[in-house]
């Protein structure tokens, strides 16, 4: 079973995202990039896939000059293999990414390609899909379990208030996933430093179009119609207020 | 072409999705700007059966065949994208849910329509749309135009009102035959919740934590202060996805759509998945380590604290 991961970074959201002067983009020049959380839980259901059923996995992330710790990351955790695809100055959008992959892919082996469902600044879309479509494969999105059966697999499709699609899908295919069946596994940063110094990348030239489509007109900082009144203090303080509101309001007794 | 926008309606059990209304009402007004029609899009095995439920359409497409009997993404992506491709609508509208997201991106890469996703507003300027994305977690609009002056558009739950798009009437179908046919997805079953024994949406107070709660030992504080209040303790996904809480205690895009009288959000942060099932709160207060999280957006007090220190002191002062 040939696995294949899609995996990419993005913005770091624990520290504070500002807008440059053009008003149309990000301030990058200080921005930290962590890996996106959805593409974490498509690596763990790859290599849960694979210790199941054999095969390997290879993970896959568009050169961007700054992926080395990713896909060392990914290495560390247990895939067997990395590609670095093209060569780009920063991430591009989405469907520029699409269109790179699946020239990737053409020339790699693939019977599963998992990515995250979706990632935080995928403006133009979510990536599988737009993948799967440019492949000519079918594709399902928000993924909560796989399980391989032969040429196909079943998997979950998750809506809204709990409800569950199964369906069976021919194989090869893409898949957004939504979560792991468990938490992504922790590669200690030993280890990542060590393969990172070691282990040999490989790179997948590629060639094509970019762009979305889109043209971004302004970026801002959404305008929430409502700011909390904040409370400050010790907890036992913030505790005291919360209890005063309930009780003015008529929440709790007085 | 045309300057028509296509809502495409998601269905179940014979009934149209609440997202329906809420996109059918934008896409009259949108369609009033571009002296074009508001159009439902529905496919399935009995779609023209729903036009009665779509009356504030100008009218409705069915693509009506026995392989659309349930949603796969494969089929609807066969069905649809030659049609979009033929009817060049000036927008096609499709909710942001589970199985839109499919939906929206296969067509876009299928037809080459441009896509923006995660929309909580749309609008005409110079007689094309523009677009209000919401990224980054909802801490970063970003307005877009289609390159070509045409495109699709995913929009988050809850963006528009659906009084706006609930109207009487029964509006014109046209039924259509599916332009073709894509079975390598196959439909097994659906899998509804088991039904547990709180029912979140029923209740008056919910304390509900987040990935702030740390870890499995810690829910035990939440619950001892839903009880102090008289109320349940619900949760945002992270919780749910660690099997702390069942899955029917999450409140969501995936989960429910809460609107109780108090609304504690206890560690978390306020993903734009979290808050569209839970920003009609009567009253909201937010506990949370960052002081940037979104979730002080929609809260009527926050506060910048520690939950875990928090719980236990105002279980404390209400008497717990």
């Amino acid at each position: 079973m040939e696995l294949v991961v899609l995996v990419k970074q993005v913005p770091d959201l624990a520290e504070e995202l500002e807008i440059d002067a053009s008003g149309t983009d990000l301030a990058r020049e200080w921005m930290s990039f962590v890996a996106s959380e959805w593409d974490e839980y498509a690596l763990e259901e790859a290599l849960q896939l694979r210790d199941e059923a054999g095969g390997r996995v290879t993970c896959l992330a568009l050169d961007t000059g700054s992926v080395d710790e990713l896909l060392a990351t990914c290495l560390a955790r247990g895939a067997d293999r990395a590609v670095k695809v093209g060569a780009f100055e920063r991430g591009p959008d989405s469907h520029t990414a699409a269109r790179a992959f699946a020239a990737a892919l053409r020339t790699l082996p693939h019977d599963l390609v998992l990515t995250g469902v979706q990632a935080i600044d995928d403006l133009d879309g979510q990536v599988g899909p737009l993948v799967a479509t440019e492949l000519g494969l079918p594709h399902v999105s928000v993924v909560t379990h796989i399980k391989l059966a032969g040429s196909a697999a079943t998997v979950h499709q998750e809506y809204a208030g709990g409800l569950v699609a199964e369906f069976e899908v021919d194989l090869p295919a893409v898949l957004g996933v939504q979560t792991s069946r468990e938490a992504p596994r922790y590669a200690p940063v030993s280890r990542v430093r060590q393969i990172m110094k070691t282990a040999e990348m490989e790179q997948v030239d590629v060639a094509v179009a970019a762009g979305s489509g889109l043209t971004i007109e302004a970026m801002s900082v959404p305008e929430t119609g409502r700011a909390a009144e904040m409370i400050a203090g010790s907890p036992g303080a913030v505790a005291d207020r919360i209890a005063a509101i309930l009780r003015e309001r008529g929440i709790v007794k007085a | 072409m045309s300057n028509d926008i296509f809502v495409l309606v998601e269905h179940r059990d014979g009934a149209v999705a609440e997202s329906a209304y809420e996109l059918l009402g934008r896409a009259r007004e949108l369609a009033a700007a571009t002296s074009g029609a508001a159009v439902a899009l529905v496919a399935g095995a009995a779609a023209s059966l729903l036009a009665s439920q779509l009356g504030a359409a100008s009218r409705v497409i069915a693509v009506e065949d026995a392989s659309l009997a349930e949603f796969t993404p494969a089929a609807w992506q066969a069905a649809l994208a030659p049609l979009i491709a033929e009817r060049q609508p000036l927008l096609l509208l499709v909710p942001n849910s589970g199985s839109g997201m499919d939906v929206a991106a296969g067509l876009s890469a299928a037809t080459g329509l441009p896509l923006a996703a995660y929309a909580v507003d749309v609008a005409i300027a110079g007689g094309s749309p523009t677009v209000t994305c919401q990224l980054y977690a909802g801490k970063i609009n970003v307005r877009v135009r289609f390159d070509g002056g045409r495109g699709i558009a995913t929009v988050v739950a809850g963006a528009f009102p659906a009084a706006a798009g609930q109207a009487a009437g029964s509006p014109a179908v046209e039924r259509v035959a599916p332009a073709a046919a894509d079975a390598r997805i196959r439909f097994r079953r659906l899998i509804r919740p088991e039904a547990g024994g709180v029912d979140i949406t029923k209740e008056s107070i919910l304390v509900s934590i987040g990935r702030g709660i740390g870890e499995a030992d810690n829910v035990e504080l939440a619950e001892r202060l839903a009880a102090a209040l008289g109320g349940a303790v619900s949760s945002s996904r992270p919780v749910a996805d660690a099997g702390w809480l069942p899955r029917t205690r999450q409140v969501g895009k995936s989960g429910l759509r809460v609107k109780p009288k108090l609304y504690l959000a206890l560690g978390i942060s306020g993903a734009p998945e979290h808050l569209e099932g839970m920003r009609d709160a009567e009253l909201i207060v937010a506990v949370n380590t960052d002081a940037h999280a979104p979730i002080f957006g929609v809260a009527h007090y926050g506060a910048v604290a520690d939950i875990l220190e928090v719980m236990p002191a105002l279980t404390q002062r209400l008497g717990g």
